[in-house]
C-alpha cells in the first residue's frame, strides 16, 4: 500500500510535466490540423535554457525561489522564440498544402533542432547539481516510508498555477476567444476582423512556454539531460493528447496525468525496461477503442 | 526602390537580427562543459555575432532584393521543366540508368569505396522503393518502417545462425515475417487517419527497437548478432580456403582469389533485388488492388462509397511494403555479417522518408534521385559528420517549403478516365 502511494505521488509529478508538453501539441493540433512534431525538441530547448541559467544564476548567490521565478521566466521567453521562429519558417509557408507537407517538414525541423543543440552544446549528457533537497515523509511507522519531496510538491503547485493562469487566458480573454474562433473555422474568423497569423503565432508562443517550463521541471527532477530527450517525452506527451483526445485542453492535461501513472506503474510493478513500451502500447490500446481520446470531439469529415 | 522601402527592410533586418540573438544566444553562446564535478559555462559569443550578422544580412539582402519572386519562378519552372523532361523520356533514362548500373563494377575508376557507396546507395533506392508502395502509392505515411527492416534482418540472422539455411532460403522467409508483422501493425491501426497513423508506426518502430535490446536471450540485446553467414555464389563460398570438400568461387572459376568477387556479387544482389520490387511496383499500379491504393490516396470517402475495402486495401500496401523491407534487411544482414539495434533507429527511417518525399511521392525514378543526392551528400560531408543531420534537416525543410511536391512529382493518377484538356 505504501509502495502504491509512493508510486501515485512520482507518478502525479511525471504526468504534470507531460501534460505540459502535451497542451503545446493539442493546441496547435486543434488550431491548424497539424503533428508539431517538433513540440518536444522544442521542450528540450527549454530545458537546456533553464540549465543554463540554472548555471548562471548559481553563481550569484540569490535565494532559492528568485532563482526558480527568474529561470522560468528566461526559459519561457527564450524557448517561446524557438516555438515563433519555427512556425514561421517551416509551417507557415505550407498553411493549403497537401495534409502530409507539414507534418514532413517538421520532422525535418525536429532533426535540425536536435543536431543544432548536439553541435552547440555537445553530445554528452549535462549533469546539474540538486536544488531542492529534502521532502515530507509520511508511514513513518512502516517498513516502507512514503517520502514526498518539496521537488515534487513544486512542480505539482506550479503544473496547477500555470494550468489556472491558461484556463483564464483561453476562456475569459479576447486571446482565448480569437483562438478558439480560429479553431472552429479560420476563414469565417478572418472575416470577422480577426489576424489569424498572429493568433496562429500566439498559439506557438504559448505552446512553446508551457513546454519549456516542463523543460525546466525536467531539468530539476531528473538533473541529467541531453539533446537527445525532446524524442521520448514529445512521443509520450503527444501520446498523452491523443489520450485525452486531441485539441481539448483538459483531456491534455488528463492525458498527461494517465501516461505519468502508467509509465511509473509499468516501472514499478511490471518491467523497468519496458517502461517505454508501455507508453506506445497504450497509445495503440486507446486509438483502437477510442479513436477521438477521452475528452475529444467526434471527428466529422465532410464531403 | 524607394528609400521609405530601404529603411522599412533595414528595420526588419534589426528584427531578425534580434530573434536571432535570442535564438542563438543562449544554445550557442553560452556553451556548457563539464568539468570536474558540475558544468560550467565557456562563452562563444564570437560564433553567435557571426551567425547573427548573417541572419541579419541575409533578411536585408532577401528584402531589398524585389526580384526574389522572380528567381522562385525560374527555379521551379526549371525543375518542372526537368520533371516532365524525365517523364517523356522515363523508358530512356531507365534503361540508362540500369545499363550504368550493371556496368558500374567494372568501370576504370571503380573501387572499393565506390563499391561499398555504391551498396549503400541500392540498399536505401530499394528501401525507398520498398516504402513508395505505402506512402506514394497507397498515401500512408509510415514513420516506421525502419522496424520491418530490422524484422528482416533480425529473422535472416536467427535462422541463418541457427539452422543454417541458406540465404536463399532464409532470404523469402524473413519477407513473410516482415510482411506478418505488418499486417499484425496494420490490422488495428490502418483504420486511423493520416497523421495519427505516422505516430502509431513511429511508436511501433521504437517498441520494436526497445525489445531487440531487452530480450536477451533471442536477440542478444545491445551486443548484436554477430557471425552471420555471408551468402555464397550458388553454394560457391567467396573464401580463400574452403572447408574440406567444399570448391571456393574462386577455384571453381579459375580466378585469383579477390575480396572483391564477394564485394561485386553483394553488388549484383542488391542491385537484382532492388530491380526486383521496381518492377513488382510498375506491375502492380496496374492491377486493381493498385488502382485502389491510389485511388484511396486521392480519395478514402469516394472509395469507401464505390465499394472498396479501405482497410483491406490499405492491409496490403501495408504488408507488401513490409515485406520488402524485410528482404532489404536480410541483404544488410547478410553484407554486414554483424547487426545490432543500434542500425536501426528512428533516424533510419526519417532517412527513408525523406528519400520517399523528397524523390515526389509515387516516382520510381526520383526515389533514386533523391537516394543518390542525399546519401552521395553524407559521404561527401563525411568530415563534418557534426553539421550533416542539419544539413539533412534543413534539406527536407526547404524541399518541403518550396517544392512541396518532392523533385519529381508524380502524383499522377496511372489511369485518366479523360484525358486533362488543355
Amino acid at each position: 500500500m505504501e509502495y502504491f502511494i509512493q508510486q501515485l505521488v512520482n507518478g502525479i509529478t511525471l504526468g504534470s510535466i507531460y501534460g505540459l508538453i502535451a497542451i503545446g501539441y493539442t493546441m496547435v493540433y486543434g488550431i491548424i490540423g497539424m503533428i508539431n512534431f517538433a513540440h518536444g525538441d522544442i521542450f528540450m530547448i527549454g530545458a537546456f535554457v533553464a540549465l543554463i541559467s540554472f548555471i548562471i544564476f548559481g553563481l550569484t548567490g540569490v535565494a532559492l525561489p528568485i532563482i526558480l521565478l527568474l529561470v522560468l521566466l528566461i526559459a519561457m521567453l527564450f524557448t517561446a522564440c524557438y516555438g515563433w521562429t519555427v512556425e514561421k519558417l517551416a509551417y507557415k509557408p505550407l498553411r493549403g498544402s497537401f495534409r502530409l507537407a507539414p507534418l514532413i517538414s517538421a520532422l525535418g525541423m525536429s532533426i535540425v533542432l536536435q543536431n543544432y543543440v548536439q553541435v552547440s552544446q555537445g553530445a554528452r549528457v549535462k549533469p546539474m547539481q540538486p536544488l531542492f533537497s529534502g521532502g515530507l515523509e509520511f508511514f513513518k511507522d512502516s517498513e516502507f516510508i512514503v517520502t514526498v519531496s518539496y521537488l515534487q510538491i513544486f512542480i505539482v503547485v506550479l503544473t496547477i498555477i500555470l494550468m489556472g493562469i491558461f484556463t483564464y487566458l483561453i476562456t475569459k480573454t479576447d486571446l482565448g476567444r480569437a483562438q478558439r474562433a480560429c479553431e472552429q473555422d479560420r476563414t469565417m474568423t478572418a472575416l470577422l476582423g480577426i489576424n489569424v497569423d498572429r493568433t496562429i503565432s500566439i498559439t506557438f508562443i504559448i505552446g512553446s512556454s508551457l513546454a519549456s517550463v516542463a523543460g525546466m521541471m525536467f531539468v530539476l527532477y531528473y538533473g541529467v539531460i541531453d539533446f537527445y530527450i525532446g524524442f521520448l517525452a514529445g512521443i509520450k506527451a503527444f501520446t498523452a493528447a491523443v489520450l485525452g483526445g486531441i485539441g481539448s485542453l483538459p483531456g491534455a492535461m488528463l492525458g498527461g496525468l494517465l501516461i505519468g501513472l502508467i509509465e511509473t506503474f509499468w516501472a514499478g510493478y511490471v518491467s523497468l525496461e519496458y517502461k517505454d513500451v508501455a507508453a506506445f502500447s497504450v497509445l495503440i490500446v486507446v486509438l483502437i477503442f477510442f479513436p477521438t481520446g477521452f475528452l475529444g470531439k467526434p471527428d466529422i469529415e465532410k464531403v | 526602390m524607394e528609400k521609405k522601402d530601404i529603411i522599412q527592410s533595414f528595420k526588419d533586418s534589426l528584427f531578425t537580427g534580434l530573434i536571432a540573438l535570442a535564438l542563438f544566444g543562449p544554445i550557442v553562446g553560452l556553451k556548457t562543459v563539464s568539468k570536474g564535478e558540475g558544468l560550467f559555462i565557456t562563452p562563444q559569443w564570437g560564433v553567435v555575432f557571426l551567425l547573427v550578422g548573417l541572419c541579419i544580412l541575409g533578411r536585408f539582402l532577401i528584402n531589398i532584393n524585389s526580384a526574389r519572386r522572380t528567381e522562385f519562378k525560374i527555379f521551379s519552372t526549371l525543375s518542372s521543366k526537368f520533371s516532365s523532361i524525365t517523364e517523356d523520356k522515363a523508358k530512356h533514362f531507365a534503361i540508362t540508368g540500369i545499363l550504368f548500373a550493371v556496368a558500374f563494377p567494372f568501370l576504370p575508376f571503380t573501387d572499393r569505396y565506390f563499391m561499398d557507396v555504391a551498396i549503400m546507395i541500392l540498399t536505401y533506392i530499394m528501401l525507398g522503393w520498398g516504402l513508395n508502395i505505402v506512402v506514394g502509392l497507397a498515401g500512408l505515411l509510415d514513420l516506421g518502417y525502419v522496424a520491418f527492416y530490422a524484422v528482416g534482418a533480425y529473422s535472416y540472422a536467427l535462422i541463418a545462425t541457427t539452422f543454417g539455411w541458406s540465404f536463399w532460403i532464409c532470404l523469402p522467409l524473413a519477407g513473410l515475417f516482415a510482411a506478418f508483422f505488418g499486417i499484425l501493425l496494420g490490422f488495428p491501426v490502418l483504420r486511423l487517419r493520416g497523421d495519427y497513423l505516422a505516430i502509431v508506426t513511429l511508436g511501433f518502430g521504437e517498441i520494436i527497437r526497445i525489445i531487440l535490446i531487452n530480450w536477451y536471450e533471442v536477440t542478444n540485446g545491445p551486443d548484436g548478432i554477430t557471425g552471420i553467414p555471408r551468402p555464397s555464389f550458388f553454394g560457391l563460398p567467396f573464401k580463400r580456403s574452403p572447408d574440406e570438400g567444399e570448391t571456393s568461387f574462386h577455384l571453381f572459376f579459375n580466378l585469383e582469389y579477390s575480396t572483391m568477387h564477394r564485394i561485386i556479387f553483394l553488388y549484383y544482389l542488391i542491385l537484382v533485388l532492388a530491380l526486383i520490387t521496381n518492377y513488382f511496383t510498375l506491375k502492380i499500379r496496374k492491377l486493381p488492388v493498385g488502382r485502389a491504393w491510389e485511388a484511396l490516396r486521392e480519395d478514402e470517402i469516394a472509395c469507401k462509397s464505390l465499394g472498396v475495402n479501405p482497410t483491406n486495401t490499405k492491409l496490403t500496401a501495408f504488408a507488401i511494403g513490409a515485406m520488402f523491407g524485410g528482404f532489404a534487411g536480410s541483404f544488410f544482414a547478410t553484407r554486414q555479417a554483424f547487426i545490432s539495434p543500434e542500425s536501426f533507429t528512428f533516424i533510419e527511417s526519417a532517412i527513408i522518408v525523406a528519400i520517399v518525399v523528397l524523390g515526389g511521392m509515387g516516382s520510381q525514378t526520383g526515389v533514386v534521385l533523391a537516394s543518390i543526392f542525399l546519401i552521395g551528400i553524407t559521404e561527401m560531408f563525411r568530415d563534418l559528420e557534426q553539421y550533416r543531420m542539419i544539413a539533412f534537416g534543413g534539406a527536407m525543410v526547404l524541399i518541403m517549403v518550396f517544392k512541396p511536391k518532392g523533385i519529381l512529382a508524380n502524383r499522377k493518377p496511372t489511369i485518366l478516365m479523360h484525358e486533362d484538356k488543355k
